[in-house]
C-alpha cells in the first residue's frame, strides 16, 4: 500500500520534468499522451513506491499537483 | 489519506499560466499566492507589476492587479500603500523592469523605507520582447542585442540589486534566493512570508530577489537550465540575507 497518491493535472503540465528529477523515489516519468496544447503530459509512473513527501508539488511552477499522504 | 498540498486560492481556479515551459515565474506566483493565504490576506492583497513576462500574471492571479508604466511599479506602489494603508501591496518585477529603467524608482523607494514588498525576478535576460541583454546578463552569455556575449568593457557589468540596496540605511529585508529545488522552494517561502510579514508590521521596505531560470531565451531545455542557473548564475548572484534588521544583518 503506498504512503501517499499524487493527482497530476493533464491540462496544467508542461513537461518541464522539475518534478521528474525532484522526485526523490522516482515515481514520475513523463508519459505517452499529450494534453490540448501539445505537451507530454507527467505522469505517475511507480504510484506504490509514492509516500506522499510532495516535493513534485512544492517545485511545480503550474500548480498542477495535489498530493495525498 | 488527507490532502498535504493543494493548489493556493491566490491563482485562480483552472487557470493556465501564459509562461513557457520551465519559468520560474510560476513558482514565484503560487508562493506568494501560498503566504498570504496562510496569512489570511487575499482579499486585502494589491499586486502592482512591471511591464515583461510577469505582465502575464495579470490573467492568472485571483487579486487586484495594477500595471504601471514600465519600471514604474515601485512608485506605484509608494501611492497604493500611502493612500490604502490597510492594504496588503507587492510589486512583481522582472530584472528589466526593475534594474534597468525602474532603477531609480526602486532606489528611491527603497531609500524612503516604503512599507511595501517587492519581488524581484532575476532571469539574466529580457523574456518577453525576445531575448535581450538585460542590466543582470552575465558576462560572456548571449543575448540578441549582444551576439558574441556580454563584453565588460562594452556593456559594463551584471547589476547586483541586493548588494547595490545594502549600501542604503532604509531598507528592512533585502534577500536573494532562488526556486530551483524543493528545499529552495520551501526557504524561498519563508523569506516571502517574513516580507509581507514585515509589512503588516510597518516596519518598512522588503525585497526578495529571486533568480529564476528561462529557458526559451536562454536555449535550453528546462532540466539543462536549471544546471546552467546552478553553475553560472548562482555564482554570480550569490544567494542569501543581505540585510535583516531583525536578525542584525545590515
Amino acid at each position: 500500500m503506498a504512503k501517499g497518491k499524487v493527482d497530476i493535472n493533464p491540462e496544467f503540465c508542461k513537461s518541464c520534468e522539475y518534478c521528474v528529477v525532484s522526485c526523490p523515489k522516482k515515481c514520475l516519468a513523463v508519459g505517452e499522451k499529450v494534453n490540448s496544447k501539445g505537451y507530454l503530459y507527467v505522469v505517475s509512473a511507480n504510484p506504490d513506491d509514492c509516500i506522499g513527501c510532495a516535493m513534485c508539488a512544492q517545485v511545480c511552477p503550474e500548480g498542477a499537483i495535489e498530493v495525498w499522504r | 489519506m488527507d490532502k498535504v498540498y493543494k493548489r493556493t486560492l491566490g491563482i485562480q481556479e483552472g487557470v493556465v499560466s501564459g509562461f513557457c515551459p520551465g519559468c520560474m515565474h510560476g513558482t514565484a506566483h503560487k508562493l506568494v499566492g501560498e503566504v498570504v493565504e496562510e496569512l489570511g490576506k487575499l482579499d486585502k492583497l494589491v499586486r502592482v507589476e512591471g511591464v515583461g513576462c510577469c505582465g502575464l500574471g495579470q490573467a492568472y492571479v485571483s487579486h487586484d492587479t495594477i500595471i504601471a508604466a514600465h519600471g514604474r511599479a515601485c512608485a506605484v506602489a509608494t501611492g497604493v500603500k500611502r493612500c490604502s494603508p490597510d492594504s496588503l501591496v507587492y510589486t512583481y518585477q522582472g530584472d528589466g523592469d526593475l534594474a534597468s529603467i525602474g532603477l531609480d524608482e526602486t532606489v528611491s523607494a527603497a531609500n524612503r523605507g516604503e512599507n511595501f514588498t517587492v519581488i524581484f525576478i532575476n532571469n539574466g535576460i529580457y523574456g518577453m520582447t525576445g531575448g535581450q541583454m538585460a542590466p543582470t546578463t552575465l558576462i560572456g552569455m548571449k543575448a540578441t542585442t549582444a551576439p558574441f556575449g556580454r563584453k565588460a568593457e562594452e556593456h559594463g557589468y551584471p547589476m547586483h540589486v541586493c548588494e547595490v540596496l545594502a549600501q542604503l540605511k532604509a531598507p528592512q529585508f533585502l534577500v536573494r534566493t532562488t526556486v530551483d529545488t524543493p528545499q529552495n522552494v520551501i526557504k524561498t517561502r519563508k523569506y516571502i512570508k517574513q516580507a509581507f510579514q514585515n509589512q503588516i508590521d510597518g516596519k518598512g521596505f522588503s525585497l526578495v530577489e529571486i533568480v529564476t531560470t528561462c529557458p526559451t531565451n536562454w536555449g535550453f531545455t528546462p532540466k539543462d537550465s536549471i544546471t546552467f542557473l546552478r553553475e553560472n548564475m548562482l555564482a554570480e548572484f550569490p544567494v542569501g540575507v543581505y540585510r535583516d534588521k531583525d536578525a542584525g544583518i545590515e
